[in-house]
């Protein structure tokens, strides 16, 4: 019935033509990145550069201190590595106890998380602010960990309690029936079968903690080590609408991520699209 | 979307509970009956970060709300001063009002345009595949590169403008960003080039479930294409747009990066938004119980839009 007709041809046509006009901001962000100062007032915007080089991109890799766009990279690394080990630790074990059991208590931990998803960052935000401040977590790489890992834990106690929900315990009762402990349950049978849900929580929580700009910035404000968005704001904040400059950093700030997204493009849309639904 | 599965598991503990203890004895219930796979006592760190993290300091924030609290140093209760104070503040009443334009805005054309591709992408194209990725890809970066990107694009000297005055137009090339009629316009350009992809994947996930069996009958009954769409498509299609809008309009009521990237509030906050406001008047102005107010008012919008959706959703039988 739904065969490749000529429409069909059309349609993909259409597509792809809309798919370039949909993508035209990455074609002036990389002519411009490569256009040498001198050629950015002589030439048109829409043109492509004369003669190419990667001064813009010296400039930005080796600018220094609250501007430190290496020093950024390697803290956005550390920390968004941090938080994941730690949304994938708590989450699972969280996830999987509530939703293994039918006591009263964990639907309403259940909901409690739940609401914890929608209920805005903002209003804590100073309130956290002086806590952390108070404990020491400002300002430093393992505070902005400990922070991350509570803002997101909800969401990855909810992605991982739905895919236990549909898992099915017959592989716990035979472990039971083979006399398991409930740690050897949970490490040697649920551990290994639960890689998608930690798949897609990796996908979610990596993506909002690398993009995060608010909560570094709060947290981190002043101090030596920004992530990556903090100091690509400040570098920009230093320039006078230097596009080239500036767009040579936005390309550094956007490589890891856009390289990790079409190494593992289907991973990633399937997280976004599956791991929703629940 | 989460009251889903909730009955499926009670389902499957019913009827075992039923035979393994006939008579149903009081005694036997706490007995590991409701929790066979795991102690009870592992879920305890993540519920007490939870609690900490977002219940404590959102109920702090909220008492703040309340204060004339600077930040430091001593403060007052002031009860609903700080309300009054913002719904007398042109620049508050202006960035409540953008924060629900931007944010129904984006959702609204974000959702049209990703169900549109989502649509074109469905079935039989051979490269469906290679072009969800490239309209999914603006979604991975970061909304404060994206928010540069576009800066550029709109600037004066910029493409825009560039290739209005190309094509004779140079009566329509203007300031975008610092014209206060444009900007927020631009500001919604940018957050729905942003979530687009998002949705449309959404979407093509809601679209690979209606079953073609069912499309095929409709159309041998003589449904043209519209008809379709209307009466076969959608109804199976609902909850994926449940979820597109309640994301999209949660995300889109916090929109925080990009203005700061594009505008900064301005021109003469043109573009302020409840978010950038709170950071505004709790970090940079240093009045704190002023911010956490507005905060409040943020977090009472964003909860009541939530739980319409929720309603929305859990009436739908589909679901």
């Amino acid at each position: 019935m739904f065969r490749y007709t000529k429409l069909t041809l059309l349609r993909e046509v259409g597509l792809w033509a809309l798919a370039l006009i949909f993508l035209a901001p990455f074609y002036f962000l990389v002519t411009t990145a490569l256009k040498p100062d001198s050629e950015m007032y002589t030439t048109s915007p829409l043109a492509v550069p004369k003669s190419p080089d990667f001064s813009n991109f010296v400039d930005v890799l080796t600018a220094t201190g609250n501007s430190n766009v290496v020093m950024g990279l390697v803290n956005s690394v550390i920390i968004t590595t941090g938080s994941i080990i730690g949304l994938i630790a708590l989450g699972s074990i969280t996830g999987y106890v509530i939703s293994r059991s039918t006591r009263r208590w964990s639907k309403g931990a259940y909901y409690l998380f739940l609401i914890a998803i929608i209920l805005p960052g903002q209003l804590g935000a100073v309130p956290l602010y002086m806590g952390a401040r108070a404990m020491g977590l400002t300002g430093s790489a393992w505070g902005l960990i400990v922070l991350y890992t509570g803002m997101l834990l909800p969401l990855s106690i909810f992605l991982y309690a739905n895919f236990f929900r549909g898992l099915g315990t017959d592989y716990e009762e035979a472990a039971t029936i083979d006399g398991a402990s409930k740690t050897q349950i949970f490490s040697k049978v649920v551990l290994p079968m639960m890689a998608p849900a930690t798949g897609t929580v990796t996908i979610f929580a990596g993506l909002i903690v690398w993009n995060d700009f608010f909560t570094s910035l709060i947290f981190l404000g002043g101090s030596a080590n920004q992530t990556l968005p903090v100091a690509m704001y400040y570098y920009i904040g230093s320039l006078v609408s230097q596009w080239n400059s500036i767009f040579a950093i936005v390309i550094v700030s956007m490589i890891p991520i856009l390289a990790l997204f079409l190494f593992a493009q289907k991973r990633f849309i399937q997280g976004f699209s599956g791991g929703l639904k629940g | 979307m989460t009251a889903t599965m909730q009955p499926k598991s009670e389902a499957a503990e019913v009827p075992r509970r039923g035979r393994r203890t006939p008579g149903a004895g009081q005694e036997t219930r706490p007995r590991g009956r409701g929790l066979q796979f795991g102690h009870w006592w592992w879920a305890l760190p993540g519920i007490t970060l939870v609690i900490a993290i977002h219940y404590v300091a959102t109920g702090i924030g909220g008492f703040f709300a309340f204060t004339n609290w600077t930040g430091i140093g001593a403060f007052e209760v002031t009860g609903w001063q700080n309300f009054e104070a913002i719904f007398k503040d042109p620049t508050k009443l202006g960035a409540l009002s953008n924060t629900l334009f931007l944010a129904f805005g984006s959702v609204f054309l974000g959702n049209v345009a990703g169900l549109i591709i989502a649509l074109g992408l469905n079935r039989v194209l051979k490269t469906r595949y290679i072009l969800r990725t490239l309209f999914f890809m603006p979604v991975v970066l970061s909304p404060l590169a994206t928010a540069y990107i576009w800066k550029y694009i709109f600037d004066f000297d910029g493409p825009i403008n560039a290739f209005l005055m190309s094509i004779g137009a140079e009566d329509l090339a203007k300031p975008w960003l610092a014209d206060p009629q444009w900007a927020i316009w631009t500001v919604l350009v940018v957050l729905v080039w942003g979530s687009t992809g998002f949705a449309m994947v959404i979407f093509m996930a809601g679209l690979a479930g209606v079953p073609v069996e069912v499309e095929e009958a409709a159309a041998i009954d003589g449904a043209n294409l519209w008809q379709r769409f209307r009466n076969v498509t959608l109804p199976a299609i609902r909850p994926a747009v449940a979820i597109a809008t309640t994301l999209g309009i949660v995300q889109g009521l916090r929109v925080f990066d990009p203005i700061m990237a594009l505008t900064g509030g301005g021109p003469a906050g043109a573009t302020e938004t409840l978010a950038t406001q709170v950071y505004k008047q709790a970090f940079a102005l240093g009045n704190f119980g002023g911010g956490a107010a507005l905060a409040l008012v943020l977090a009472v919008i964003i909860l009541f839009f939530a739980v319409i959706q929720q309603r929305l959703t859990r009436s739908n039988p589909e679901d």
